[in-house]
C-alpha cells in the first residue's frame, strides 16, 4: 500500500511520451509500451517525486470536479499500485 | 479484421559484425554476404521516417552495435525524436567513458547479454573470453543510472542452472531479466542437436522462473520465453508479419523480422532507394504474409488465425522448405511430426556430444 505521504516518480526504465497518432500518452519501457487513458496520463504527469499521493489526489480532484474525493483517491492509488507491481514506479520519502 | 498495421518498434541492426561467436545467434547464417552499407545519415533519416510512421521505440542492435563509431550520433537523433532508446549489446568492446557519453545523450536502457552465470561456460558459448567484461559493463550501466536488462539465452546446456542466472541478475540489480530460450532458426537451427532441451528440463526451468517472477515483482521484471518447439500453438511471431515491427538490416533492407531476407522468392526494398513509409506500405515482401490471403488450411479456417497469424514464416521455411506453410510448431500443422521428431531426439541421451558450430565470418562465408 502506498502511503498518502509517499512521493511517486517514474522508475528509471519508464518514460512518458505523447503519441501524435493516437492523441494520447504512452508509458514506454524496455520492449513494451502502455497506451494511457486521459486520467492515467494526468496522474503520471504529476508523479515528479516532489508531490505526495495526497497532493496528486487534490490536484486531480480539481480537474475532475464531478467525482468524489474518495473516488479519485481510489483511482489514483489503484493505478499507482499497478505500476509499482510492474516496477514502473518508485515511491520516495 | 485487425486494425491497420502501425509500427511501434524499429529494430536497427547497425552491423552484423560481432566480437562474439554465440552458437545460437539470431543473425542469418549467411550474414557475411551483407555489408554495413548504410551511412550515419541514412540511419538518421530512417529514424526520422520511422518516427513519422508511428515508431516510439528503437532497439540499436546487430551484431554488436558498439562497433559503429557513430552510435552516439544515432542515439542523439533518436532522443531528439523522443524515441525510447535501447542498446542491445554484448558489452564488448565498451569503455566507461563511452557509456557516460551515451547516458548524457539520453540512451534509456542497456541490455547486456550473458551466456551463462558460470564464466567458463559463458565464454565457451560465446566462443571467446568475455564474461568478466560483461559484468563490468552491467555494473557501470547501473552506476550511471540507466535501466539494465540482462538477457540470458537458454538451451539444454544451461537450463538446469537457471537459478544461477537469476541470482546473477539480482546481484547486478537488473531492472529486467530476459530468460529467453533459443528459437531454432539461423545459427540455433544449425546447432539444434546440441541445444534443444528436453520437455522435463523446460518444465522445471519454467517453474523456477515463475517463482522468481512472483518473488521479484516490482523489483525485477522476469520474462521467460519457451522455445516454439514446445508450444501447443505458436506465438504471434513479431506480433504478426509487418504489423508492429520494422527491422532494418546493416545493408538497408527493410524487413518484418530478423530473418525474412533468408526466405526465397520475397523481395524487400532498401531504405537507400525508398522511404520507410513507401517500403512499409508497398514493399512486396512485407505484403506477402500481412493479410490472411496466403494462409493454407488449417490456418485459413482457424479461430486463432488473428491471434498467431499462422506462426513464424521462417520456422515454416526452415522445417518444410515452404515459407507459406502453417508453422510446424502448431499442433494442428500437418508437418507437426517434424517438431515431435526433434523433441524425441532431444529426449534421447546424446550418444556423443554434438560439436558446436560457432558464428564466425569464415563459417558464414562458407554458406
Amino acid at each position: 500500500m502506498i502511503p498518502a505521504t509517499g512521493k511517486p516518480a517514474l522508475a528509471a526504465k519508464a518514460r512518458l511520451r505523447f503519441d501524435r497518432i493516437s492523441g494520447g500518452y504512452m508509458l514506454l519501457y524496455p520492449e513494451r509500451g502502455l497506451a494511457l487513458n486521459a486520467t492515467a496520463a494526468s496522474i503520471l504527469k504529476l508523479c515528479d517525486g516532489d508531490r505526495t499521493v495526497e497532493t496528486i489526489v487534490g490536484e486531480l480532484h480539481r480537474e475532475y470536479v464531478d467525482r468524489s474525493d474518495d473516488d479519485v483517491r481510489h483511482e489514483v492509488v489503484d493505478f499507482l499500485e499497478g505500476l509499482l507491481k510492474r516496477g514502473l514506479l518508485r515511491v520516495l520519502g | 479484421m485487425t486494425e491497420a498495421p502501425r509500427p511501434y518498434t524499429l529494430v536497427a541492426e547497425l552491423t552484423y559484425a560481432c566480437p562474439l561467436h554465440c552458437v545460437y545467434c539470431s543473425n542469418p547464417v549467411d550474414f557475411a554476404r551483407h555489408h554495413d552499407a548504410l551511412e550515419g545519415d541514412d540511419w538518421r533519416r530512417v529514424l526520422r521516417e520511422a518516427e513519422q510512421l508511428g515508431v516510439v521505440q528503437v532497439n540499436f542492435t546487430g551484431g554488436e552495435p558498439l562497433l559503429r563509431r557513430d552510435l552516439e550520433v544515432l542515439v542523439e537523433q533518436a532522443r531528439a525524436l523522443d524515441l525510447y532508446t535501447n542498446l542491445i549489446t554484448s558489452g564488448i568492446p565498451l569503455e566507461r567513458e563511452r557509456l557516460v557519453r551515451l547516458r548524457q545523450l539520453g540512451l534509456d536502457n542497456v541490455q547486456v547479454s550473458i551466456q551463462d552465470a558460470r564464466p567458463a561456460e559463458s565464454d565457451r558459448i560465446a566462443g571467446r573470453e568475455a564474461f568478466q567484461g560483461k559484468l563490468r559493463v552491467a555494473r557501470w550501466v547501473k552506476e550511471l543510472g540507466f535501466s539494465l536488462t540482462v538477457n540470458v539465452v537458454l538451451h539444454r546446456q544451461n537450463l538446469d542452472r537457471i537459478e544461477e542466472s537469476i541470482a546473477l541478475a539480482e546481484e547486478l540489480h537488473a531492472d529486467r531479466l530476459e530468460l529467453a530460450n533459443a528459437q531454432y532458426l539461423g545459427w540455433a537451427f544449425v546447432n539444434r542437436p546440441a541445444l534443444l532441451p528436453t520437455a522435463a528440463q523446460l518444465e522445471r526451468a519454467r517453474s523456477v522462473a515463475a517463482r522468481a517472477r512472483a518473488r521479484l515483482e516490482g523489483r525485477m521484471e522476469v520474462v521467460f520465453v519457451i522455445p516454439d518447439y514446445y508450444v501447443e500453438f505458436p506465438p504471434a511471431c513479431m506480433d504478426g508479419w509487418g504489423r508492429r515491427f520494422i527491422v532494418v538490416t546493416p545493408d538497408g533492407l527493410l524487413l518484418p523480422c530478423l530473418l525474412a531476407h533468408t526466405l526465397p522468392g520475397l523481395s524487400f526494398g532498401n531504405v537507400r532507394q525508398a522511404s520507410v513509409e513507401e517500403l512499409w506500405t508497398s514493399s512486396p515482401g512485407l505484403s506477402a504474409f500481412r493479410d490472411e490471403a496466403w494462409m493454407p488450411e488449417p490456418c485459413r479456417s482457424c479461430d486463432r488465425r488473428a491471434i498467431d497469424f499462422g506462426g513464424c514464416r521462417c520456422q515454416a521455411f526452415h522445417l518444410t522448405g515452404n515459407a507459406a506453410a502453417t508453422d510446424p510448431a502448431c499442433s494442428l500443422s500437418p508437418d507437426h511430426a517434424l517438431i515431435e521428431l526433434a523433441r524425441d531426439e532431444a529426449a534421447r541421451p546424446p550418444s556423443e556430444l554434438s560439436a558446436l558450430r560457432y558464428r564466425t565470418a569464415r563459417a558464414s562465408a562458407a554458406r
